[in-house]
């Protein structure tokens, strides 16, 4: 009878791990349900749960009211740029570590993630300082430099781990095949990195998305990203529940989605593949 | 001489990299170091002057400053506790076989891609708010008074909040950790007559205890350094009952506009968050190695 008392086993595990995930996944959903209700259904008592009239008005509000998609656009060109400016400088950095390893190339990587344990606030100041001399406070280019910054020691490493898992065999086949040096880099190596460079973009743009320290610091009304913008409902007038959770369900669902795809690499790219 | 061109070239593709870091590193933190010896208002330009270690002594003669380094602690315990407990709980449970694995995964992981700043906001109206949120509503049914968590427990609040956007991250790496734990090992101490307890014991937590030790310092790093939470629940307070030590620095240096105050005040930040990491570069040093 082993069979079905695994199989009872089963049924327990599934009802206890359903009941927690759905718990702990229990406050996104309510905001998404919440971001549909009228301001006064959001506020309901007995609350409402699917009952109510769905309506889409908040959304148009949010939009009209704090020109919405301006915020989300500084978003998408802040994670968005500070991530391909990283990759840019990253890739051939982590390349000639993987591949042409020297006696200094583990002092490098690991001097390079000293530099990410530094607490943003020991430099908030002559950072502040220096945006503000330079012109650069409140400015979109300001947050790409800021976030290239911070994230590249996360890409280079990230990166390295990924090529040192290339074969190095297959270079040398390559070699002996009479493959030069370009024809190496586009025909056998390119292919096989790409999936690595793809993943730790996809882990940068996370990471640059909701950053929210130096998003809430250095930016104020014109360059703020949705980070900034949802902290002004901190200090709301009158009833927002509902608009609040449409402006939120916006600013969490293209990351929600793109991080479901990302599971395995935030692991590696978070230890600094110190766990695989 | 292919290989020393090769070398060359190395170099070569390493220094952007190594330039930009060693600028990011060496500039901001050499000007916060200057900075913290000089008595030097925004409000009062042309006035900077060298002030010694008065800063450093008005910074740790703030009784602020000891209010705020026990909030850090409160803060990073407390949400270290509730993840890492609950982080092994669920590691192992997710590690069961169950139908739909993969959803509740993802339902689990999700906390972690909501933003800082909607996390807070969602919590503190939605569920925390002693008139309208959830947390009210429950109470009420069950007869007892709603309970104002943001004025009358506000750390235990934002323990709350952090450590919701915490416990996926501690979780997923726990749950790859189990994960890569070696089944035949497992099957044969079961097939010898181990029990769970002692299967647990003896085999499971040695294997679980490295990925423990990053999940720690890892998350450590990150909560030393706590402050969207802070700035959208309770601005600090109230008093001073949730400003941990990066939100002093952000209130003397761009709140109150005392740069000298505020560098030193950043540059112990700084010297305890490297206590932490020189752990962490050792641990994952160690692994540089094999």
């Amino acid at each position: 009878m082993a069979r079905a008392v695994s199989t009872r086993r089963k049924a327990i595990v599934t009802v206890i791990a359903w009941g927690i995930g759905l718990a702990i996944f229990f406050p996104i959903l309510w905001t998404i349900l919440t971001s549909f209700k009228t301001e006064a259904d959001a506020i309901a008592s007995p609350p409402k749960f699917l009952f109510f009239d769905w309506t889409f008005e908040n959304y148009v509000t949010v939009q009209e009211r704090s020109d919405y998609f301006r915020h989300f656009w500084n978003s998408v060109v802040m994670s968005v740029g500070s991530t391909v400016l990283a990759l840019i400088i990253a890739i051939p950095a982590a390349w000639s570590m993987a591949f042409i390893p020297g006696r200094w190339t583990k002092d490098v990587l690991m001097w390079m993630l000293s530099t990410k344990m530094m607490p943003a606030v020991g430099v908030l100041v002559p950072m502040y300082l220096m945006f503000r001399d330079l012109g650069l406070l409140d400015t979109v280019s300001g947050l790409v430099i800021i976030l290239t910054l911070i994230n590249l020691p996360i890409v280079v490493w990230m990166l390295y781990t990924y090529f040192k898992e290339i074969p190095g065999e297959i270079l040398e086949a390559a070699r002996m095949d009479g493959a030069n040096l370009r024809s190496e880099i586009i025909y056998v190596l390119t292919p096989m990195a790409v999936p690595g460079i793809a993943s730790t973009m996809l882990l940068n743009i996370i990471l640059a998305w909701n950053e929210a320290f130096w998003t809430l610091n250095l930016t104020a009304a014109k360059a703020a990203p949705l980070t900034a913008f949802i902290a002004s409902y901190s200090s709301p007038e009158g009833l927002f529940y509902a608009k609040l959770s449409a402006a939120s369900t916006m600013a969490i669902a293209p990351i929600l989605i793109m991080g479901w795809f990302s599971q395995k690499q935030l692991v590696r790219g978070l230890t600094f593949g110190a766990v695989k | 001489m292919a290989t020393q061109a090769s070398r060359a070239a190395a170099r070569l593709m390493i220094s952007p990299a190594v330039v930009l870091l060693l600028l990011w590193m060496i500039v901001p933190l050499g000007m916060t170091i200057y900075f913290s010896f000089l008595r030097y208002n925004l409000l009062m330009p042309g006035t900077e002057a060298f002030a010694g270690f008065d800063n450093y002594k008005y910074f740790l003669t703030d009784p602020a400053f000891f209010t705020s380094i026990k909030n850090t602690l409160v803060l990073v315990l407390g949400v270290l506790i509730i993840t890492v407990g609950g982080g092994i709980a669920l590691a192992l449970l997710l590690d069961q076989p169950l139908w739909g694995q993969g959803i509740v995964r993802v339902l689990v992981i999700a906390p972690f891609f909501v933003m800082p700043t909607v996390s807070a906001l969602v919590w503190k109206n939605m569920f925390f708010n002693p008139v309208n949120g959830l947390f009210a509503y429950a109470a009420k049914a069950v007869g007892l008074q709603p309970f104002d968590f943001l004025s009358q427990a506000p750390m235990f609040s934002i323990i709350i909040i952090v450590a919701w956007q915490w416990l996926p991250f501690a979780t997923l790496i726990l749950l790859t950790a189990m994960q890569s734990l070696d089944s035949e090992q497992l099957e044969a101490a079961e097939m010898d007559g181990a029990s769970w307890g002692n299967r647990f014991i003896y085999i499971m937590v040695p294997h679980l205890t490295r990925a423990v030790t990053v999940v720690i310092l890892i998350q450590t790093i990150f909560l030393l350094s706590t402050f969207a939470e802070i700035l959208v629940t309770t601005n600090g307070g109230p008093g001073t009952a949730t400003t941990n030590l990066t939100y002093l620095v952000y209130m003397q240096s761009l709140l109150q506009f005392d740069v000298g105050g505020g560098s030193a005040g950043g540059i112990i930040a700084v010297i305890l968050a490297n206590i932490v990491a020189i752990f962490l570069m050792r641990m994952i040093g160690k692994n540089l190695e094999t």
